[in-house]
């Protein structure tokens, strides 16, 4: 087990669309979003099984997620963040000058957080706000 | 036996369907069931039923409990803060109707806010390279009646505009297009296999943030000239056989999405693909469009436009309107820590937004319209509950072709609540007062 280094893209999907809708406190939405979704090859890099928690740094902060495997691939090399609070842990607020955070294209490290929790939405952006975590 | 109601509008996505069908309790004051709507859409309706619903304003205490308040209180409340700060920031505007955002403009006005909506961290960077060369576009009823070549460029409307290719640009039927389906070449741009992407009869897995190279390289092969041998990922031979698909058909769109908005290159992969367009029409008929996300982020920006010249991103702080993406942008404002105080309505920067901006917002005075609980009203000082916009009220909202569309009260809100144009109001009339004007 070691660290491997992604191409984080976030986005939409149909599972985080229905939960953000359902409520973004309740677990689904944390089902739907706290995860990062990677290609097969690259969770056999990282050496861990799919279905268990990873941390996943850039230069803007770092966040534990679970690794599951990819539903829309294969995309060796990318990860994918459904967009919500966990993504934006990560991403790279830069705008440079055009009002637009650049959400797609972060590089970040991932590596097994196997006994970290991951925190539901609403908590996740409190402790982040309080420094907390 | 239960009530249906017909022709219901959804106010989830851009797509603002207008067929839904929902079936109701005989005293017609509860949804039972939401027919024809995706899984999202369905869900917004059903939501709004929930046992749980916080019907009423709260002020958050600083062991993080909430006190609950009156809605004059609250009024009251975001009219002191607003009226006392210098550099207040009006932010959201996309899950309201066009009403609603025509008062909020008042009271932007009258306290010199910086007005934004959700193009901020959408389709903001569209909206700049619209201004600098233009939008070759048409309506969603043309592309479902002519168009035989549909291209979908950084986005994935399987999983974020669910009922837009049946509805729409893949599988309808229209006037021109009477074999559905099969009368359609679907071309798909996206470094994922995306659901959409697995409907394609090509799919370009293009190199993540390579889209500008792309976009070009297939002009340059419109021109039939020199291309190295792969770009942004793909064989130049794909590039060619891609520009004659395009090339040969009757009428073609290009749908483009947060694939193209948000990465780097940003505002100048939008100009390109635009060009792209332009360039098509030497040969053919194209059209080009952007996915609009929330249902009514077109209307916010037709509302602020028409009121104030500018799409968003609009300061008002100098008693006239100012426009300069990267200086009057809530992002960039909460990034400079330029702003004193921030009011959000109909949307959740607290989830959308980049940390750092989350941060800067829950250090400040705050308050929060929204019917959910959010990330943004667990960290506002103030969460003002309100109607659902589209289930409980009507109102106009704008489709993603700039369609205006009416639509339509469902059920009644619970008892007391207020809608968000009720709720600014109020706040407007207190505005007024504290700022001598009435």
């Amino acid at each position: 087990m070691g660290k491997i280094t992604l191409n984080l893209i976030s986005g939409r999907s149909i599972q985080q669309g229905v939960a953000m809708e359902g409520g973004k406190e309740k677990p689904l939405y944390t089902k739907a979003c706290g995860i990062i979704e990677m290609d097969s090859s690259d969770l056999k890099k990282l050496g861990i099984w799919k279905n268990s928690n990873v941390r996943v740094t850039s230069s803007y902060g770092n966040v534990v997620v679970k690794a599951i495997e990819t539903t829309q691939g294969p995309h060796p090399g990318v990860g994918f963040i459904p967009m919500g609070p966990w993504a934006n842990s990560v991403v790279n607020p830069n705008t440079y000058s055009t009002g637009m955070p650049t959400f797609k294209g972060t590089p970040v490290e991932v590596e097994p957080a196997m006994n970290e929790p991951i925190f539901d939405s609403v908590e996740l952006v409190q402790k982040k706000c309080r420094g907390e975590i | 036996m239960t009530k249906s109601m017909t022709d219901v509008i959804c106010p989830f996505c851009g797509t603002l369907c207008d067929d839904l069908e929902i079936s109701l309790s005989d005293d017609g004051k509860k949804i039972l069931d939401v027919y024809n709507a995706c899984a999202i859409g369905a869900e917004k309706f059903l939501h709004s039923q929930a046992k749980d619903r916080i019907t009423r304003p709260r002020l958050q205490q600083a062991d993080g409990t909430w006190k609950e308040i009156s809605y004059d209180e609250a009024a009251e409340y975001a009219a002191q803060m607003l009226s006392k700060a210098k550099k207040p920031i009006m932010y959201g505007w996309s899950s309201t109707n066009c009403e609603a955002q025509s008062v909020g403009h008042e009271i932007a006005e009258m306290v010199g806010a910086c007005v934004d909506n959700t193009a901020a961290v959408c389709h903001g960077t569209t909206l700049i390279a619209v201004q600098d060369i233009g939008l070759p576009s048409c309506t969603l009823g043309e592309i479902k009646n002519r168009a035989d070549r549909v291209i979908f460029w950084g986005c994935n409307p399987a999983h974020a505009h669910p009922r837009h290719m049946s509805r729409y640009s893949w599988v309808p039927r229209g006037f021109f297009t009477g074999k559905g389906h099969k009368s359609r070449k679907l071309v798909v741009v996206d470094p994922r296999v995306t659901d959409t992407a697995k409907l394609a009869d090509i799919h370009l897995q293009i190199e993540q943030g390579r889209d500008y190279e792309l976009l070009n390289a297939l002009r340059v092969a419109l021109n039939e000239e020199w291309l190295p041998d792969t770009v942004a990922g793909i064989p130049k031979e794909k590039i060619r056989e891609v520009a004659e698909v395009l090339k040969s058909g009757r009428f073609g769109i290009i749908f483009f999405g947060m694939g193209v908005t948000q990465t780097l290159s940003k505002n100048h992969n939008i100009d390109e693909a635009i060009a792209l367009t332009k360039h098509l029409n030497e040969f053919t008929k194209y059209s080009i469009m952007p996915m609009r996300g929330h249902y009514n982020v077109t209307g916010s920006g037709e509302v602020l436009a028409w009121q104030f010249g500018f799409p968003y991103s609009v300061d008002l702080t100098r008693g006239f309107a100012r426009y300069n993406p990267g200086d009057t942008s809530t992002i960039d404002l909460l990034s400079r820590g330029e702003a004193d105080a921030v009011f959000v309505i109909a949307s959740d920067p607290g989830a959308h937004f980049p940390i750092s901006c989350v941060r800067q917002i829950s250090k400040l005075p705050s308050v929060c319209i929204d019917p959910h609980m959010t990330p943004t009203a667990g960290v506002c000082k103030l969460h003002v509950p309100v109607a659902f916009v589209g289930v409980e009220t009507g109102g106009n909202a704008y489709r993603m072709d700039n369609v205006p569309i009416d639509m339509r009260k469902v059920v009644d809100a619970p008892e007391g609540m207020l809608t968000d144009e009720e709720f600014l109001t109020k706040i407007r009339d207190r505005v007024k007062k504290l700022k001598g004007a009435a």
